[in-house]
């Protein structure tokens, strides 16, 4: 078991959350708010379970993971930040 | 007055697709006012309703959904500013309730949790509870109420009686003493993973069990998010949505406009001739009654818009769109705005509010008014009917082709100018895309009529006082000053606007209008349909509304090349001239400099595109 960002995650792979690296872009200019910041609050924690359950074509992006019980649309950079160990790697 | 009686000041927070707009909907039916916060663009609702047991009056503010009290959208920072007491004029609430989604509490309860540390007196409402014991979630209420130290009450909100617990806790509380000011800090990185453990914890407390999802719900997402089949799906929905906006809304919009006409024929006969007459039955039911002839398709598309929106498919449409928008630069969201300026760019552009980034927003305001609106549809027909022969190209008809060519120029050019600006005056650095896909739910009708009803109300509020006082302006401008005796013609040539047409045909010229159609782009100017009825005007008849179209086809087709038909064509993919959306884009910017170019750039456009197609089909057709 390997830790590697959920950027590298195909469709129909399942991880776990480790860690959500520092990533200062930011997500509306009206406000300062940064990405990792948004994804710790929609609950991209340690410990969490997710899985990849769509891909764009062509590319890949953006994706849809589901957390927990919750669905997320988001491209390969916003998962880049997102370390999640994967069974099988 | 007692102090029981003055209202309470309660707000309605939760984060989004939380079904607060439902239970907001619920509690105070259709005392509803909507407006702007001072300042910024951001809509503001606030309901009334009386407590059942004491008289206890309530005034109900429904905040913008907000995942955090750290914002990263205008909306969110509105309110958290409320919470905080921070918005100018606005008086900080006495007791927030937030709503939060009993199936999906693990997103829900962390904001719960940053709203208790704020210190204002809360009640959660766990919404949809009834579909989460459905659906197989346990939870142990009283468990978490204990847990969170705070009021817990289950509410059903698009259930009569759905509401009956919460009002039931809120009128035993007794009322919070006024509090000081509240300082707030956002939280650390740290912090927030604290929270979100101590959510877990107290998730796991009170017996939390979320279900497996849905088999049919997985397949679902497995085909409405599948790389080839999503976008065809999407497509043909697209498709179906316009083919009922335009054969749904035809009988509707017969009989608005046989309405207005008999309404006009009947003032015409029932007050003496004269200046007033005219001015009420040629501007002023006239001109707001060629734009009230739209409300029908207006409200279709709004319907379908609400549907797709409840149903939870919307987001995923955005999540298709997003790598074809970022193509030109723009994000997924700015899907709904350019959708809905199909039907009218005024609440296209007020649906830009979503956008979280300024550039992206503006870029998509920018773009709004290519999108083939329907007050554009009379002018094409009339032309089309006119020119382009009804004949079979293949399974098609060749009048329908050309509309669909119109529409494809539209978005085309959209996408060029997305392009164009986005690498030049609106280059804007990446923007990531974050966006939560709620899960799919049957849509419920009275929300849906709540919804069409605003959407109503904003759209009559418009002609009822812009439209209606530009048609003024216009009428004035077309009827003085009057014809010198025995002079020939219509008398509309001897007027201002005649006068202005005049001039313009110097400018027009080059493309192809005579002083005929440049006099008809004037009123135009007001909203695009009505150059349809000035071109009758014009032509010398006497009839109004669809009677106008169906005699000026054969006189345009007689007295017009077929150069000059095309050139007023691609003229309108383009026209710049429609007063209602530039003064939206001014509310909505709060500045003059973006209407000033959005005008300046879509008459460049225009003036271009009809140069060379007529130029081109001038010479092929010589």
């Amino acid at each position: 078991m390997s830790s590697v960002t959920l950027s590298s995650l195909r469709k129909g792979e399942r991880g776990t959350v480790q860690a959500v690296r520092d990533d200062p872009q930011t997500l509306g200019d009206e406000t300062r708010s940064t990405v990792s910041r948004r994804l710790l609050e929609l609950g991209f924690i340690p410990g969490e379970a997710l899985e990849v359950v769509a891909e764009s074509w062509p590319g890949g992006d953006p994706m849809a993971v589901r957390l927990g019980n919750t669905l997320f649309a988001l491209r390969r950079r916003e998962a880049g930040s997102v370390l999640v160990s994967v069974e099988g790697r | 007055m007692p102090a029981a009686l003055e209202p309470m000041r309660l707000a309605l927070v939760g984060v989004p697709n939380c079904g607060k707009t439902a239970l907001f909907n619920r509690l105070t039916g259709s005392r509803q006012k909507v407006a702007n916060y001072a300042g910024v663009t951001v809509e503001r609702k606030e309901g009334s309703f009386v407590g059942p047991s004491r008289g206890q009056r309530y005034r109900l503010l429904d905040l913008p959904g907000a995942y955090s009290l750290t914002p990263t959208t205008l909306d969110e920072a509105i309110t958290r500013d409320c919470l905080l007491g921070r918005l100018a004029g606005e008086a900080p609430p006495e007791r927030v309730v937030c709503v939060a989604d009993a199936t999906n509490l693990r997103l829900n309860l962390r904001l719960v949790l940053e709203l208790r540390d704020l210190g204002t007196p809360l009640i959660v409402a766990l919404n949809m509870s009834d579909l989460a014991r459905d659906r197989g979630f346990q939870l142990d209420r009283g468990r978490l109420e204990q847990e969170l130290g705070v009021p817990v009450v289950e509410t059903v909100a698009i259930r009569d009686g759905g509401e009956r617990e919460l009002l039931e806790v809120l009128e035993t509380l007794p009322r919070p003493p006024s509090r000081p000011a509240v300082e707030w800090a956002d939280p650390t990185f740290e912090q927030i993973q604290q929270t979100q453990r101590e959510v877990r914890r107290i998730l796991s407390a009170a017996g939390y069990a979320e279900p497996a999802r849905r088999r049919a719900l997985r397949r679902m997402d497995a085909i409405v998010m599948h790389p080839v089949a999503g976008p065809a799906i999407l497509a043909a929905l697209l498709f179906f949505v316009f083919q009922a906006v335009f054969s749904w809304a035809a009988v509707p919009m017969s009989l608005v406009d046989s309405g207005i006409t008999r309404l006009g024929v009947a003032l015409h006969d029932a007050l003496p001739p004269g200046a007033l007459n005219s001015l009420l039955v040629d501007g002023v039911i006239a001109g707001a009654g060629s734009v009230l002839v739209f409300l029908p398709q207006i409200m279709i598309l709004f319907f379908f818009i609400l549907l797709l929106e409840d149903s939870g498919y919307l987001p995923r449409a955005a999540y298709l769109l997003d790598r074809m928008m970022g193509s030109v630069g723009l994000s997924g969201r700015a899907f709904i705005p350019l959708l809905s300026s199909f039907a009218c760019a005024v609440p296209g552009i007020m649906a830009t509010r979503t956008i979280p980034n300024v550039r992206d927003r503006l870029a998509t305001i920018m773009i709004a008014p290519l999108m083939t609106c329907s007050a554009r549809l009379p002018v094409y027909a009339l032309i089309i009917a006119a020119f382009v022969p009804s004949q079979r190209v293949g399974a098609f008809n060749l009048q329908g082709l050309v509309l669909f060519a119109l529409y494809a120029a539209g978005i085309v050019a959209a996408m060029l100018v997305a392009w164009g600006l986005k690498r030049t005056a609106l280059r804007a650095t990446y923007h990531p895309l974050l966006l939560e896909l709620p899960e799919y739910k049957w849509p419920n009708m009275r929300n849906l009529l709540l919804g069409l009803w605003e959407r109503l109300r904003i759209f009559l509020q418009r002609v009822g006082t812009i439209i209606l006082a530009l048609m003024i302006v216009l009428w004035f401008l077309s009827s003085y000053p009057a014809p010198p005796l025995g002079a020939e013609g219509p008398a509309i040539q001897h007027s201002f606007a005649g006068m202005i047409g005049r001039a313009l045909e110097h400018v027009f010229a080059p493309i192809g209008f005579n002083w005929q159609i440049s006099l008809a782009l004037v009123p135009g100017l007001a909203a695009r349909e009505v150059a349809v009825g000035a071109l009758g005007t014009v032509y010398s008849l006497s009839s109004t509304g669809d009677d106008v179209a169906a005699t000026l086809v054969p006189m345009i087709a007689k007295s017009w090349s077929l150069a000059t038909a095309l050139s007023l064509l691609a003229w309108y993919v383009f026209a710049p001239q429609c007063l209602s959306t530039l003064v939206v884009v001014k509310r909505e910017t709060n500045s003059w400099r973006y209407p000033l170019i959005m005008a300046g750039y879509l008459f460049a456009l225009a003036y271009l595109a009809a140069f060379v197609t007529f130029r081109v089909a001038s010479a092929l057709l010589a």
